[in-house]
């Protein structure tokens, strides 16, 4: 979809270039995310992309067709850009700045209206926001309206300059996990800056790792960089706790979960101490139905009716698309040394220590 | 010894009553006078601001000779004229517009280069041409600045209309200069207070006007 072939930027007066003969291809659909030390190119390689920055040499084709062939305004209006200050224009409303590219591309009134209502709903925002303009929103909203905006004309590309870089970690972490979902119903081909390893291997499909004078030193998916990095610079990037980050990447889903010594309410005391043994633990749970209702400790049972028992709940309950990472937390937080694993209000299954450490090993 | 050349009140409403025809031809002359200066610098000063936010290297040249028109007095620019283009209002026109052109080019310019880098890269980046960039969103951003410039320019030109009395226009100054001359307070306090109130009125005309030129300034801070 985009493809750089020895792209090159040397910008005038600078002694090196700031992007050295850099080849790149990104496929259609991917989430590739650009990361380095700064000084590394990553944003002028983004910049190239929409031509704010010319290439010195080398070249750029989106979807198949040079970049060059087209004005460089007419090449913007077809590819999203989202910036970390922003950018909104302070003196249109949120409804009239969603609506710049349609706009510019000369859309009916009926038409753009219908579209802005609808982008509206898809980055989670309030209706009523679009007479307001942009100094009355909060950071995370007026970045619900860039990332807005950049959709607008319904890009296939859409670039990202550290677009979540301006907001408090907390507000980025859910603006981050949005998008991914949202990302996951367009199926958009996303090129993303940022200098947060984590971010990058959190966001995207593909990384590369770029070093100074946008050297590419490793392109490849985050699980495989995580574990294989292809050299010296990109493991010493990557930082330490790479086996965290990792598990970070993988959903519980993915894993097979055990049942673990768990027994129904229905059953017996008699029952709920063979699972014990068998599982050779001092705790069982309890579930009635497919309802987890918590663990009791061995030494609560006196054979009689289950129902009498007061289970403890387990502190931490994962959903399928918990991360591993998480789940490790839970385990090493909990009494059981297990994590629980609950879809609306199902009891799934299981995961200990063993189980997390063997899917990061093998 | 007040030069009472004539007895009786200071001020002289029969005055008024008997020269109200001359007072609204004054009036005319002076809102003239003013509007087309300044219409004229505007338009001037906004070829040249653009001519300035365009070639960097022609803002310091354009603000060296516009300061320097600045310094030159008035009365000694409207003589200075005279050989050129004659005794008429024509050379106050010259002269009051060439007044305006420092004031309004830098607020012009400072008000472009306050519009915010992020807003620039955003409309690049959404594919606005240089030229509607600069229409829609650095034009409209720098209008508080350019607004402002407008009122200094403005209320300047409506005291200096006066001294234009030299040429035998004046508008107000008219009265003030036939005033002092013959030592009747009616016509200077006449002059001098109409000029002062058509500064005001033009004054919170352009407040009014920026208000509703810039709805985006009025909810938000």
């Amino acid at each position: 979809m985009i493809r750089l072939d020895n792209v090159t930027k040397m910008f005038t007066g600078g002694t090196r270039p700031a992007v050295d003969s850099l080849s790149l291809d990104v496929d259609r659909g991917d989430f590739v995310t650009l990361v380095g030390p700064s000084g590394c190119g990553k944003t002028t390689t983004l910049k190239m992309i929409n031509r704010l920055i010319e290439p010195t040499s080398g070249r750029i084709l989106i979807n198949g067709q040079d970049a060059l062939a087209l004005p460089a305004y007419e090449l913007r209006r077809s590819i999203g850009y989202v910036i970390q200050q922003i950018g909104l224009f302070p003196h249109r409303t949120v409804a009239q700045n969603i609506a710049t590219v349609p706009l510019l591309l000369g859309w009916d009134r009926a038409r753009i209206d219908e579209r802005v209502g609808e982008l509206v709903e898809l980055v989670g925002l309030e209706p009523a926001m679009l007479t307001r303009y942009p100094p009355e929103l909060s950071g995370g909203q007026q970045q619900r309206v860039g990332v807005a905006r950049a959709l607008a004309a319904d890009p296939p590309v859409l670039l990202m300059d550290e677009p979540f870089g301006a907001v408090d970690p907390i507000v980025r972490k859910r603006l981050q996990q949005e998008f991914l979902q949202l990302q996951q119903r367009l199926g958009k081909t996303v090129v993303f800056v940022t200098h947060d390893i984590d971010e990058a291997v959190f966001m995207g499909t593909r990384t590369a790792i770029l070093n100074m004078g946008g050297v590419l030193e490793q392109y490849d998916t985050p699980e495989t960089i995580l574990a294989k990095p292809a050299n010296a610079f990109v493991e010493n990037f990557l930082g330490g706790e790479r086996g965290l980050k990792r598990l970070a990447l993988r959903p519980v889903s993915q894993m097979g979960l055990e049942r673990g010594p768990v027994v129904d309410v229905a059953t017996t005391g008699d029952e709920a101490l063979r699972v014990m043994d068998e599982h050779e633990v001092d705790w069982v749970g309890l579930v009635d139905g497919d309802r987890l209702l918590g663990w009791v400790d061995g030494s609560k049972l006196d054979g009689g009716d289950l129902r009498l028992l007061e289970p403890r709940p387990f502190l931490v309950s994962l959903d399928s698309q918990s991360s591993l990472r998480e789940a490790l937390d839970a385990v090493v937080t909990s009494h059981a040394r297990v994590a629980v694993v609950v879809d609306d209000g199902v009891y799934k299954g299981m995961l200990d220590l063993e189980a997390i450490a063997e899917e990061i090993t093998e | 010894m007040i030069l009472a050349q004539e007895s009786g009140p200071l001020f002289d409403w029969d005055w008024v009553a008997r020269n109200w025809d001359q007072i609204i031809d004054r009036t005319w002359e002076h809102v003239t006078l003013t509007v087309v200066s300044v219409a004229i610098g505007m338009a001037l000063s906004l070829g040249l601001s653009i001519v300035a936010v365009r070639w960097r290297k022609a803002y310091a040249p354009i603000t060296w000779i516009t300061g320097l028109l600045y310094t030159i007095p008035s009365l000694a620019l409207f003589a200075l004229l005279v050989p050129i283009v004659g005794l008429n209002a024509t050379n106050a026109v010259i002269a009051l517009t060439s007044y305006t052109l420092l004031i309004l080019i830098r607020n012009t310019v400072a008000g472009i280069d306050g519009v915010p880098a992020s807003v620039v890269e955003a409309a690049d980046g959404m594919g606005y041409t240089r030229r509607a960039r600069f229409w829609k969103m650095e034009v409209p951003l720098a209008l508080p600045a350019i607004v402002a410039g407008i009122r200094i320019a403005t209320v300047t030109t409506v005291g200096l209309v006066t001294v234009t009395a030299v040429l035998g226009l004046g508008g107000y100054g008219f009265f003030i200069l036939r005033g002092l001359n013959t030592f009747f307070w009616t016509q200077i306090i006449v002059g001098v207070t109409l000029s002062v109130a058509l500064a005001t009125l033009f004054d919170l005309g352009f407040v009014w006007a920026q208000r509703w030129l810039t709805p985006w300034a009025r909810g938000a801070r």
